[in-house]
Protein backbone atom coordinates (compact mmCIF):
# COMPACT_ATOMS: atom_id res chain seq x y z
CA UNK A 1 0.00 0.00 0.00
CA UNK A 2 0.98 3.60 -0.83
CA UNK A 3 2.59 5.86 1.91
CA UNK A 4 2.57 9.32 2.90
CA UNK A 5 5.69 11.37 3.48
CA UNK A 6 5.71 10.75 7.13
CA UNK A 7 5.34 6.74 6.76
CA UNK A 8 7.75 7.27 4.55
CA UNK A 9 10.63 9.03 6.74
CA UNK A 10 9.78 6.71 9.80
CA UNK A 11 10.33 3.89 7.22
CA UNK A 12 13.79 4.76 6.30
CA UNK A 13 14.88 6.05 9.56
CA UNK A 14 13.26 2.58 11.54
CA UNK A 15 15.01 0.21 9.01
CA UNK A 16 11.97 -1.22 8.41
CA UNK A 17 8.66 -0.27 6.28
CA UNK A 18 6.18 1.25 8.98
CA UNK A 19 2.60 2.32 8.70
CA UNK A 20 0.86 4.88 10.59
CA UNK A 21 -0.41 4.03 14.24
CA UNK A 22 3.10 1.77 14.77
CA UNK A 23 5.37 2.50 17.18
CA UNK A 24 8.80 2.36 16.28
CA UNK A 25 12.24 3.36 17.67
CA UNK A 26 14.08 5.53 15.46
CA UNK A 27 17.21 6.89 14.77
CA UNK A 28 17.26 10.46 14.71
CA UNK A 29 19.73 13.24 12.30
CA UNK A 30 19.49 16.16 14.69
CA UNK A 31 18.50 17.42 17.72
CA UNK A 32 18.13 20.96 19.54
CA UNK A 33 17.04 22.69 23.18
CA UNK A 34 16.49 26.08 23.42
CA UNK A 35 17.47 28.35 26.91
CA UNK A 36 14.17 27.61 28.27
CA UNK A 37 14.36 24.29 28.05
CA UNK A 38 17.60 22.78 28.15
CA UNK A 39 17.99 23.00 31.32
CA UNK A 40 16.33 20.40 31.84
CA UNK A 41 17.73 18.61 29.09
CA UNK A 42 20.82 18.83 30.72
CA UNK A 43 19.42 17.63 34.34
CA UNK A 44 17.93 14.48 32.82
CA UNK A 45 20.53 14.06 30.29
CA UNK A 46 23.29 13.70 34.00
CA UNK A 47 19.99 11.54 35.58
CA UNK A 48 20.44 9.45 32.84
CA UNK A 49 23.90 8.51 33.49
CA UNK A 50 25.11 10.02 30.42
CA UNK A 51 28.18 11.53 29.73
CA UNK A 52 29.08 12.43 26.01
CA UNK A 53 26.26 13.48 23.51
CA UNK A 54 25.85 10.88 21.06
CA UNK A 55 27.20 12.98 18.14
CA UNK A 56 28.52 16.33 19.12
CA UNK A 57 27.87 17.70 15.60
CA UNK A 58 24.19 16.51 15.66
CA UNK A 59 23.12 18.60 18.64
CA UNK A 60 22.42 23.03 18.60
CA UNK A 61 21.46 24.71 21.64
CA UNK A 62 20.43 28.18 21.14
CA UNK A 63 19.94 30.77 23.32
CA UNK A 64 17.24 32.62 22.09
CA UNK A 65 14.27 32.90 24.74
CA UNK A 66 15.67 35.50 26.85
CA UNK A 67 18.66 36.66 25.06
CA UNK A 68 20.05 38.58 26.07
CA UNK A 69 19.83 37.94 29.55
CA UNK A 70 17.49 39.91 31.61
CA UNK A 71 17.67 38.95 35.42
CA UNK A 72 20.02 37.12 37.55
CA UNK A 73 17.84 33.97 37.42
CA UNK A 74 18.03 33.61 33.99
CA UNK A 75 21.86 34.36 33.95
CA UNK A 76 22.54 31.35 36.20
CA UNK A 77 20.32 29.30 33.48
CA UNK A 78 22.38 30.70 30.73
CA UNK A 79 25.64 30.06 32.21
CA UNK A 80 24.76 25.98 32.75
CA UNK A 81 24.03 25.67 29.23
CA UNK A 82 26.95 27.68 27.72
CA UNK A 83 28.94 25.59 30.06
CA UNK A 84 27.42 22.39 28.91
CA UNK A 85 27.58 22.84 25.28
CA UNK A 86 31.23 24.29 24.82
CA UNK A 87 31.97 21.38 27.65
CA UNK A 88 30.24 18.91 24.62
CA UNK A 89 31.36 20.85 21.87
CA UNK A 90 27.91 21.08 20.69
CA UNK A 91 26.44 23.22 17.78
CA UNK A 92 26.08 26.51 20.24
CA UNK A 93 24.59 29.43 19.47
CA UNK A 94 25.13 32.46 22.02
CA UNK A 95 22.75 35.36 22.58
CA UNK A 96 22.04 37.86 19.98
CA UNK A 97 22.37 34.95 16.98
CA UNK A 98 19.04 34.41 16.80
CA UNK A 99 15.85 32.45 17.04
CA UNK A 100 16.36 28.41 17.15
CA UNK A 101 13.67 27.82 14.34
CA UNK A 102 15.48 30.56 12.21
CA UNK A 103 19.11 29.31 12.94
CA UNK A 104 19.03 25.42 12.38
CA UNK A 105 17.76 25.48 8.81
CA UNK A 106 19.82 28.73 7.70
CA UNK A 107 22.78 26.63 9.32
CA UNK A 108 22.30 23.87 6.81
CA UNK A 109 21.91 21.50 10.05
CA UNK A 110 18.90 19.87 8.83
CA UNK A 111 17.90 18.12 4.86
CA UNK A 112 15.11 17.05 3.55
CA UNK A 113 13.98 13.61 4.30
CA UNK A 114 15.78 14.15 7.78
CA UNK A 115 14.38 13.26 11.26
CA UNK A 116 14.55 15.97 13.90
CA UNK A 117 13.70 16.34 17.27
CA UNK A 118 13.43 19.82 19.10
CA UNK A 119 13.06 21.04 23.08
CA UNK A 120 10.80 23.06 21.49
CA UNK A 121 7.32 23.18 20.10
CA UNK A 122 7.92 25.05 17.05
CA UNK A 123 10.58 22.49 15.97
CA UNK A 124 7.86 21.44 13.14
CA UNK A 125 8.71 24.87 11.57
CA UNK A 126 11.57 22.42 9.34
CA UNK A 127 8.53 20.69 7.82
CA UNK A 128 8.49 23.39 4.58
CA UNK A 129 11.94 21.55 3.52
CA UNK A 130 10.58 18.25 3.52
CA UNK A 131 11.94 17.22 7.10
CA UNK A 132 10.36 15.35 9.79
CA UNK A 133 10.72 18.02 12.41
CA UNK A 134 8.95 17.70 15.76
CA UNK A 135 8.65 19.25 19.45
CA UNK A 136 8.64 17.37 22.29
CA UNK A 137 9.88 17.62 25.95
CA UNK A 138 13.18 18.18 27.60
CA UNK A 139 13.63 14.93 28.87
CA UNK A 140 13.08 13.35 25.64
CA UNK A 141 15.56 15.76 24.21
CA UNK A 142 17.78 14.29 26.87
CA UNK A 143 16.75 10.59 25.53
CA UNK A 144 17.77 12.00 21.95
CA UNK A 145 20.89 13.50 23.22
CA UNK A 146 22.12 10.25 25.55
CA UNK A 147 21.19 7.36 22.59
CA UNK A 148 20.96 8.97 19.22
CA UNK A 149 17.30 7.77 19.14
CA UNK A 150 13.64 7.90 20.65
CA UNK A 151 10.42 6.03 20.18
CA UNK A 152 7.48 7.68 18.05
CA UNK A 153 4.17 6.84 16.95
CA UNK A 154 3.86 7.06 13.26
CA UNK A 155 1.39 9.78 13.45
CA UNK A 156 -1.93 9.59 10.88
CA UNK A 157 -2.06 12.44 8.33
CA UNK A 158 -3.78 15.38 7.43
CA UNK A 159 -3.45 16.13 3.71
CA UNK A 160 -4.42 20.06 2.74
CA UNK A 161 -4.74 20.80 -0.69
CA UNK A 162 -4.67 24.76 -1.48
CA UNK A 163 -5.95 25.50 -4.78
CA UNK A 164 -5.72 28.95 -6.86
CA UNK A 165 -3.43 32.42 -6.06
CA UNK A 166 -3.51 34.00 -3.07
CA UNK A 167 -4.66 37.73 -3.54
CA UNK A 168 -2.59 41.01 -3.48
CA UNK A 169 -2.11 41.37 0.46
CA UNK A 170 -2.75 38.39 1.17
CA UNK A 171 0.22 36.11 2.78
CA UNK A 172 1.45 32.88 3.73
CA UNK A 173 0.27 33.94 7.56
CA UNK A 174 -3.15 34.76 6.45
CA UNK A 175 -3.86 31.21 5.36
CA UNK A 176 -2.50 29.02 8.15
CA UNK A 177 -4.65 31.36 10.61
CA UNK A 178 -7.37 30.57 7.92
CA UNK A 179 -6.76 26.93 7.87
CA UNK A 180 -5.94 26.82 11.82
CA UNK A 181 -9.51 28.28 12.24
CA UNK A 182 -11.13 26.12 10.15
CA UNK A 183 -10.19 22.79 11.86
CA UNK A 184 -9.50 24.29 15.73
CA UNK A 185 -6.72 24.57 17.79
CA UNK A 186 -6.76 20.67 18.16
CA UNK A 187 -7.82 19.45 14.43
CA UNK A 188 -4.89 17.86 13.83
CA UNK A 189 -3.95 16.32 17.07
CA UNK A 190 -0.97 13.26 17.16
CA UNK A 191 -1.17 13.97 12.97
CA UNK A 192 1.15 14.74 10.72
CA UNK A 193 0.16 17.98 7.65
CA UNK A 194 0.56 17.79 4.25
CA UNK A 195 0.68 21.13 2.65
CA UNK A 196 0.01 20.82 -0.83
CA UNK A 197 -1.68 22.69 -3.99
CA UNK A 198 -0.60 25.29 -6.46
CA UNK A 199 -0.93 28.15 -3.17
CA UNK A 200 1.70 26.24 -1.57
CA UNK A 201 4.24 26.14 -4.85
CA UNK A 202 4.07 29.58 -5.14
CA UNK A 203 5.09 30.71 -2.11
CA UNK A 204 8.60 31.41 -1.45
CA UNK A 205 10.81 29.17 1.13
CA UNK A 206 10.65 31.93 3.94
CA UNK A 207 6.52 31.52 3.21
CA UNK A 208 6.30 28.13 3.72
CA UNK A 209 8.51 27.78 6.85
CA UNK A 210 5.35 30.57 8.29
CA UNK A 211 2.62 27.63 7.48
CA UNK A 212 4.70 25.03 8.57
CA UNK A 213 5.92 26.80 11.91
CA UNK A 214 1.96 26.79 12.66
CA UNK A 215 1.07 23.05 12.53
CA UNK A 216 1.34 22.76 16.21
CA UNK A 217 -1.32 25.37 16.59
CA UNK A 218 -3.79 22.54 15.25
CA UNK A 219 -1.68 20.18 17.57
CA UNK A 220 -0.06 18.48 14.76
CA UNK A 221 3.01 16.92 15.10
CA UNK A 222 4.49 17.49 11.99
CA UNK A 223 3.84 20.16 9.18
CA UNK A 224 5.44 18.92 5.88
CA UNK A 225 6.01 20.05 2.47
CA UNK A 226 7.27 18.41 -0.53
CA UNK A 227 10.20 19.35 -2.36
CA UNK A 228 10.54 21.59 -5.42
CA UNK A 229 13.33 23.54 -6.92
CA UNK A 230 12.44 26.17 -4.29
CA UNK A 231 13.57 24.24 -1.72
CA UNK A 232 16.05 22.12 -3.46
CA UNK A 233 17.69 25.63 -4.22
CA UNK A 234 17.48 26.83 -0.88
CA UNK A 235 18.93 23.55 0.75
CA UNK A 236 21.55 23.43 -1.41
CA UNK A 237 22.61 27.08 -0.73
CA UNK A 238 22.44 26.35 2.65
CA UNK A 239 23.53 23.03 3.20
CA UNK A 240 26.13 20.38 2.10
CA UNK A 241 24.90 17.68 3.44
CA UNK A 242 23.67 14.89 1.21
CA UNK A 243 19.57 14.33 1.26
CA UNK A 244 16.86 12.32 -0.29
CA UNK A 245 13.06 14.20 -0.37
CA UNK A 246 10.28 12.20 0.16
CA UNK A 247 6.91 12.59 -1.32
CA UNK A 248 3.49 11.07 -0.82
CA UNK A 249 2.96 7.88 -3.20
CA UNK A 250 -0.19 8.29 -4.65
CA UNK A 251 -2.67 5.94 -3.19
CA UNK A 252 -1.36 6.90 0.52
CA UNK A 253 -3.88 6.87 2.97
CA UNK A 254 -5.38 10.12 4.45
CA UNK A 255 -7.22 10.27 8.01
CA UNK A 256 -8.85 12.73 5.93
CA UNK A 257 -8.29 15.74 3.29
CA UNK A 258 -9.42 19.30 2.79
CA UNK A 259 -9.52 21.08 0.00
CA UNK A 260 -9.58 24.95 -0.09
CA UNK A 261 -9.73 27.20 -2.96
CA UNK A 262 -7.39 30.63 -1.48
CA UNK A 263 -8.02 32.82 -4.64
CA UNK A 264 -10.51 35.05 -2.55
CA UNK A 265 -8.96 35.01 0.73
CA UNK A 266 -9.00 37.79 2.99
CA UNK A 267 -6.30 39.00 5.13
CA UNK A 268 -6.85 36.94 8.68
CA UNK A 269 -6.55 37.88 12.40
CA UNK A 270 -6.66 35.16 15.36
CA UNK A 271 -8.17 37.03 18.25
CA UNK A 272 -7.66 36.90 22.21
CA UNK A 273 -6.95 34.39 23.84
CA UNK A 274 -7.17 31.38 21.36
CA UNK A 275 -4.78 30.94 18.01
CA UNK A 276 -8.04 29.17 15.96
CA UNK A 277 -10.21 31.99 17.17
CA UNK A 278 -9.66 33.52 13.59
CA UNK A 279 -11.52 36.06 11.58
CA UNK A 280 -11.47 38.38 8.57
CA UNK A 281 -9.21 41.80 9.80
CA UNK A 282 -12.35 43.14 8.07
CA UNK A 283 -14.15 41.95 11.74
CA UNK A 284 -12.10 43.44 14.15
CA UNK A 285 -10.90 46.73 11.82
CA UNK A 286 -10.87 49.77 14.23
CA UNK A 287 -9.91 48.20 17.18
CA UNK A 288 -7.52 50.53 19.19
CA UNK A 289 -3.98 48.99 19.82
CA UNK A 290 -1.02 50.11 21.68
CA UNK A 291 1.78 48.23 20.13
CA UNK A 292 3.22 46.33 17.37
CA UNK A 293 5.49 43.41 16.85
CA UNK A 294 7.02 42.16 13.52
CA UNK A 295 9.86 39.29 14.16
CA UNK A 296 9.43 35.24 15.93
CA UNK A 297 10.04 32.42 14.36
CA UNK A 298 7.21 32.64 12.28
CA UNK A 299 7.52 36.00 10.90
CA UNK A 300 10.56 37.46 11.10
CA UNK A 301 12.25 36.82 7.92
CA UNK A 302 14.10 39.24 5.52
CA UNK A 303 10.27 39.30 3.21
CA UNK A 304 8.68 39.84 6.19
CA UNK A 305 10.99 43.05 7.00
CA UNK A 306 10.20 43.77 3.29
CA UNK A 307 6.26 43.55 3.60
CA UNK A 308 6.21 45.48 6.24
CA UNK A 309 9.10 48.50 5.20
CA UNK A 310 6.73 48.75 1.72
CA UNK A 311 4.05 49.26 3.78
CA UNK A 312 6.03 52.26 6.11
CA UNK A 313 7.95 53.72 3.64
CA UNK A 314 7.51 57.25 4.51
CA UNK A 315 5.20 57.07 7.03
CA UNK A 316 5.21 57.35 10.69
CA UNK A 317 4.01 55.36 13.37
CA UNK A 318 0.71 56.53 15.63
CA UNK A 319 1.80 58.60 18.07
CA UNK A 320 1.59 56.86 21.39
CA UNK A 321 1.73 53.63 19.34
CA UNK A 322 5.27 51.27 19.70
CA UNK A 323 6.21 48.73 16.84
CA UNK A 324 8.83 46.38 18.04
CA UNK A 325 10.87 44.51 15.61
CA UNK A 326 13.01 42.14 16.70
CA UNK A 327 14.53 39.53 13.07
CA UNK A 328 14.68 36.10 13.44
CA UNK A 329 18.58 35.97 13.36
CA UNK A 330 21.85 37.98 13.11
CA UNK A 331 21.72 36.87 9.38
CA UNK A 332 18.80 38.44 8.42
CA UNK A 333 19.32 41.61 10.82
CA UNK A 334 22.55 41.75 8.14
CA UNK A 335 20.51 41.23 4.88
CA UNK A 336 17.58 43.56 6.32
CA UNK A 337 20.06 46.24 7.01
CA UNK A 338 21.56 45.74 3.24
CA UNK A 339 18.39 45.89 1.60
CA UNK A 340 17.30 49.29 4.01
CA UNK A 341 14.66 47.87 5.50
CA UNK A 342 15.38 48.09 8.96
CA UNK A 343 16.03 52.08 8.16
CA UNK A 344 12.78 52.23 6.76
CA UNK A 345 11.39 50.70 9.75
CA UNK A 346 13.40 52.86 12.14
CA UNK A 347 13.02 56.13 10.03
CA UNK A 348 9.36 55.33 10.51
CA UNK A 349 9.54 55.12 14.69
CA UNK A 350 10.16 51.36 15.03
CA UNK A 351 12.37 49.90 18.21
CA UNK A 352 14.64 47.52 17.24
CA UNK A 353 15.22 44.63 19.91
CA UNK A 354 18.29 41.65 19.96
CA UNK A 355 17.83 38.65 16.97
CA UNK A 356 15.94 36.16 19.06
CA UNK A 357 12.44 35.82 20.27
CA UNK A 358 11.57 39.25 21.39
CA UNK A 359 8.73 39.68 23.61
CA UNK A 360 7.26 36.81 21.64
CA UNK A 361 6.97 34.90 25.09
CA UNK A 362 7.10 37.84 27.72
CA UNK A 363 10.20 37.45 29.28
CA UNK A 364 11.76 40.89 28.21
CA UNK A 365 12.10 43.88 25.50
CA UNK A 366 8.14 44.70 25.52
CA UNK A 367 5.21 43.65 27.59
CA UNK A 368 2.11 45.19 27.28
CA UNK A 369 0.27 46.82 29.78
CA UNK A 370 -3.02 46.18 32.06
CA UNK A 371 -5.84 46.00 28.81
CA UNK A 372 -3.96 47.11 25.90
CA UNK A 373 -4.44 45.57 22.82
CA UNK A 374 -1.10 44.39 21.03
CA UNK A 375 -1.04 43.02 17.10
CA UNK A 376 1.87 40.57 16.39
CA UNK A 377 3.04 38.49 13.85
CA UNK A 378 3.80 35.39 16.32
CA UNK A 379 2.26 32.47 16.39
CA UNK A 380 0.66 31.96 19.63
CA UNK A 381 -1.87 34.79 21.31
CA UNK A 382 -2.47 33.17 24.65
CA UNK A 383 -3.50 35.17 28.13
CA UNK A 384 -0.23 36.48 29.31
CA UNK A 385 2.06 35.14 26.59
CA UNK A 386 3.88 38.59 26.14
CA UNK A 387 4.07 38.78 29.84
CA UNK A 388 1.16 39.89 31.26
CA UNK A 389 -2.08 37.83 31.72
CA UNK A 390 -4.41 41.05 31.59
CA UNK A 391 -3.31 42.41 27.78
CA UNK A 392 -5.25 41.26 24.66
CA UNK A 393 -3.12 39.50 21.74
CA UNK A 394 -4.30 39.49 17.93
CA UNK A 395 -2.14 37.55 15.60
CA UNK A 396 -1.79 38.70 11.97
CA UNK A 397 0.20 39.48 8.91
CA UNK A 398 3.21 41.78 8.79
CA UNK A 399 1.47 43.38 6.35
CA UNK A 400 -1.27 44.06 8.63
CA UNK A 401 0.89 45.12 11.38
CA UNK A 402 2.66 47.63 9.47
CA UNK A 403 -0.86 48.94 8.47
CA UNK A 404 -2.11 48.80 11.74
CA UNK A 405 0.89 51.08 13.71
CA UNK A 406 0.13 54.12 11.15
CA UNK A 407 -3.06 53.90 12.30
CA UNK A 408 -3.20 52.95 15.54
CA UNK A 409 -6.09 50.44 14.58
CA UNK A 410 -6.42 47.19 13.34
CA UNK A 411 -6.24 48.16 9.81
CA UNK A 412 -6.83 45.69 6.31
CA UNK A 413 -3.43 46.13 5.13
CA UNK A 414 -4.56 46.41 1.11
CA UNK A 415 -5.39 49.76 1.75
CA UNK A 416 -1.72 50.35 2.09
CA UNK A 417 -0.44 48.55 -0.74
CA UNK A 418 -2.31 50.47 -4.28
CA UNK B 1 -1.50 2.36 41.65
CA UNK B 2 -4.37 4.18 43.08
CA UNK B 3 -4.96 7.25 43.93
CA UNK B 4 -7.81 9.43 45.62
CA UNK B 5 -8.57 12.96 46.12
CA UNK B 6 -11.59 15.48 44.79
CA UNK B 7 -11.95 16.59 41.19
CA UNK B 8 -10.61 20.44 40.70
CA UNK B 9 -12.15 22.14 37.43
CA UNK B 10 -11.66 25.74 36.09
CA UNK B 11 -13.51 28.29 34.96
CA UNK B 12 -12.28 27.29 31.25
CA UNK B 13 -13.04 23.60 30.38
CA UNK B 14 -11.35 23.25 26.88
CA UNK B 15 -7.92 24.01 25.47
CA UNK B 16 -5.99 24.67 28.55
CA UNK B 17 -2.62 25.52 27.45
CA UNK B 18 0.81 24.96 28.91
CA UNK B 19 1.03 28.72 28.97
CA UNK B 20 -2.21 28.47 32.12
CA UNK B 21 -0.34 25.78 33.52
CA UNK B 22 2.81 27.62 34.26
CA UNK B 23 3.18 30.81 32.83
CA UNK B 24 6.66 31.89 30.92
CA UNK B 25 7.33 34.82 33.22
CA UNK B 26 8.28 31.99 35.96
CA UNK B 27 9.51 29.14 33.59
CA UNK B 28 12.78 31.12 32.69
CA UNK B 29 13.37 32.21 35.75
CA UNK B 30 13.07 29.66 38.61
CA UNK B 31 14.29 25.76 38.68
CA UNK B 32 12.94 24.69 41.72
CA UNK B 33 10.29 22.86 40.67
CA UNK B 34 8.54 23.23 44.30
CA UNK B 35 8.81 26.96 43.93
CA UNK B 36 7.77 26.79 40.17
CA UNK B 37 4.55 24.67 41.91
CA UNK B 38 3.32 27.50 43.67
CA UNK B 39 2.44 29.31 40.58
CA UNK B 40 0.91 26.48 38.87
CA UNK B 41 -2.46 27.25 37.30
CA UNK B 42 -1.87 30.90 37.93
CA UNK B 43 -3.24 33.10 34.97
CA UNK B 44 -6.44 30.72 34.96
CA UNK B 45 -7.30 30.48 38.30
CA UNK B 46 -5.42 32.58 40.75
CA UNK B 47 -4.74 30.88 44.14
CA UNK B 48 -5.36 27.62 43.02
CA UNK B 49 -1.94 26.30 44.37
CA UNK B 50 -3.51 27.62 48.00
CA UNK B 51 -6.92 26.07 47.52
CA UNK B 52 -5.73 22.71 46.11
CA UNK B 53 -5.06 19.57 48.46
CA UNK B 54 -2.52 17.16 48.23
CA UNK B 55 -3.87 14.10 46.13
CA UNK B 56 -6.10 15.87 44.14
CA UNK B 57 -6.82 15.52 40.23
CA UNK B 58 -7.22 18.17 37.63
CA UNK B 59 -10.34 17.92 35.62
CA UNK B 60 -10.81 19.38 32.05
CA UNK B 61 -12.64 18.70 28.74
CA UNK B 62 -10.63 18.42 25.30
CA UNK B 63 -6.84 19.01 24.27
CA UNK B 64 -5.57 19.53 27.38
CA UNK B 65 -1.93 21.11 27.48
CA UNK B 66 -1.51 22.02 24.45
CA UNK B 67 0.86 24.67 23.48
CA UNK B 68 4.43 24.93 24.25
CA UNK B 69 6.37 21.54 24.96
CA UNK B 70 7.75 23.37 28.15
CA UNK B 71 8.22 20.14 30.81
CA UNK B 72 7.68 22.51 33.68
CA UNK B 73 4.08 22.15 33.23
CA UNK B 74 3.35 18.22 33.52
CA UNK B 75 6.73 19.09 36.32
CA UNK B 76 4.65 22.13 38.36
CA UNK B 77 1.35 20.00 38.70
CA UNK B 78 3.34 17.16 40.09
CA UNK B 79 5.08 19.16 42.17
CA UNK B 80 2.02 20.83 43.26
CA UNK B 81 1.02 16.80 44.71
CA UNK B 82 -1.57 17.07 42.12
CA UNK B 83 -2.24 12.36 41.56
CA UNK B 84 -3.12 12.86 37.94
CA UNK B 85 -4.76 14.53 35.15
CA UNK B 86 -8.46 13.72 33.86
CA UNK B 87 -9.40 14.73 30.07
CA UNK B 88 -11.72 14.18 27.46
CA UNK B 89 -8.26 14.05 25.40
CA UNK B 90 -4.68 15.85 25.81
CA UNK B 91 -2.28 17.36 23.49
CA UNK B 92 0.53 15.63 22.67
CA UNK B 93 3.50 16.87 23.41
CA UNK B 94 1.91 17.48 27.20
CA UNK B 95 1.10 13.75 26.94
CA UNK B 96 4.51 12.50 26.68
CA UNK B 97 6.20 14.88 29.12
CA UNK B 98 3.80 13.68 31.82
CA UNK B 99 4.64 10.14 31.08
CA UNK B 100 8.40 10.67 30.74
CA UNK B 101 8.28 12.36 34.62
CA UNK B 102 5.86 10.06 35.87
CA UNK B 103 2.44 11.73 36.18
CA UNK B 104 -0.55 9.57 34.65
CA UNK B 105 -2.96 11.24 32.47
CA UNK B 106 -6.33 9.75 32.37
CA UNK B 107 -8.79 9.84 29.26
CA UNK B 108 -12.34 9.78 29.86
CA UNK B 109 -15.51 11.44 29.71
CA UNK B 110 -14.75 14.03 32.65
CA UNK B 111 -18.86 15.33 31.84
CA UNK B 112 -19.37 12.67 34.66
CA UNK B 113 -17.16 14.52 37.01
CA UNK B 114 -18.15 17.97 39.06
CA UNK B 115 -15.91 20.39 40.50
CA UNK B 116 -15.56 19.08 44.06
CA UNK B 117 -16.28 15.82 43.49
CA UNK B 118 -14.30 13.13 45.75
CA UNK B 119 -12.54 10.43 43.16
CA UNK B 120 -10.60 7.48 43.24
CA UNK B 121 -8.54 6.24 40.26
CA UNK B 122 -7.94 2.64 40.06
CA UNK B 123 -4.98 2.41 37.22
CA UNK B 124 -4.48 -1.40 37.24
CA UNK B 125 -8.38 -1.85 36.71
CA UNK B 126 -8.59 0.95 34.38
CA UNK B 127 -11.42 2.57 35.72
CA UNK B 128 -12.60 6.07 38.03
CA UNK B 129 -15.36 5.65 41.17
CA UNK B 130 -16.54 9.08 41.30
CA UNK B 131 -17.77 8.63 44.89
CA UNK B 132 -19.53 11.34 45.46
CA UNK B 133 -22.01 10.67 42.80
CA UNK B 134 -21.72 6.73 42.98
CA UNK B 135 -20.91 5.68 39.71
CA UNK B 136 -17.78 4.72 38.08
CA UNK B 137 -16.45 5.98 34.89
CA UNK B 138 -14.32 3.85 32.26
CA UNK B 139 -10.67 4.91 31.27
CA UNK B 140 -9.38 4.35 27.86
CA UNK B 141 -6.60 2.12 28.27
CA UNK B 142 -3.01 3.06 28.59
CA UNK B 143 -0.49 2.31 25.41
CA UNK B 144 1.82 0.08 26.97
CA UNK B 145 4.68 2.12 25.89
CA UNK B 146 3.28 4.67 28.89
CA UNK B 147 2.38 1.81 31.14
CA UNK B 148 5.51 0.87 30.85
CA UNK B 149 7.33 4.06 31.57
CA UNK B 150 5.43 4.61 33.99
CA UNK B 151 6.35 1.11 36.04
CA UNK B 152 9.99 1.92 35.55
CA UNK B 153 8.95 5.54 36.92
CA UNK B 154 9.32 7.92 34.21
CA UNK B 155 12.19 8.11 31.19
CA UNK B 156 15.08 9.07 32.84
CA UNK B 157 15.05 5.41 35.16
CA UNK B 158 13.62 3.38 32.19
CA UNK B 159 16.87 4.38 30.05
CA UNK B 160 19.27 3.65 33.18
CA UNK B 161 18.19 0.58 34.01
CA UNK B 162 18.17 -0.48 30.65
CA UNK B 163 20.88 1.43 29.10
CA UNK B 164 18.63 2.67 26.30
CA UNK B 165 15.25 2.38 24.62
CA UNK B 166 13.48 -1.10 26.26
CA UNK B 167 10.15 -0.32 24.76
S1 LIG C 1 10.00 33.17 18.51
FE1 LIG C 1 8.36 32.73 19.96
S2 LIG C 1 7.40 30.87 19.19
FE2 LIG C 1 9.37 31.06 18.15
S3 LIG C 1 10.81 29.85 19.35
FE3 LIG C 1 10.88 31.94 20.12
S4 LIG C 1 9.42 32.03 21.82
FE4 LIG C 1 8.97 30.20 20.62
Amino acid sequence: MGQTIIEKIFSKHAGKNVAANEIVIAEIDFCLGQDGTSGIVIDSFKKMNATRVFDSKKMAVIIDHSSPSPNSGVSAIHKKIRDFSLQQKLQFFDVGQGVCHQLVPERGFVVPGDLVVGADSHTCTYGALNVAATGMGSTDVAACAATGRNWFKVPESIKFICNGKLPKGVYSKDLILFLIGQVGADGATYMSCEYTGPAINNLSVDARFTISNMAIEMGAKFGLMECDKKTLDWVKKHSRKKFLCQSADPDAKYFRTLIFDVSKLEPQVAKPHQVDNVCPVREVAGTEIAQGFIGTCTNGRVEDFGIAAKILKGKKIKKGVRLIVAPASNWILKETMKKGYIDTLLDAGATLVTPGCGPCVGTHNGVPSDNENVISTANRNFKGRMGNPNAFIYLASPATVAASVITGKITDPRKHLK
Amino acid sequence: MIFQGKARRFSQDNDINTDYIISGRYKFKIQDPNELATHVMEDLDPGFFQRRQDGDFIVAGRNFGCGSSREQAPQAIKYARISAVMAKSFARIFYRNAFNIGLPLIECDTDQIKDGDELKLDLAKGVVTNITQNKDIKIKPLPPVMLSLLQDGGLVEHIKKHHGFNL
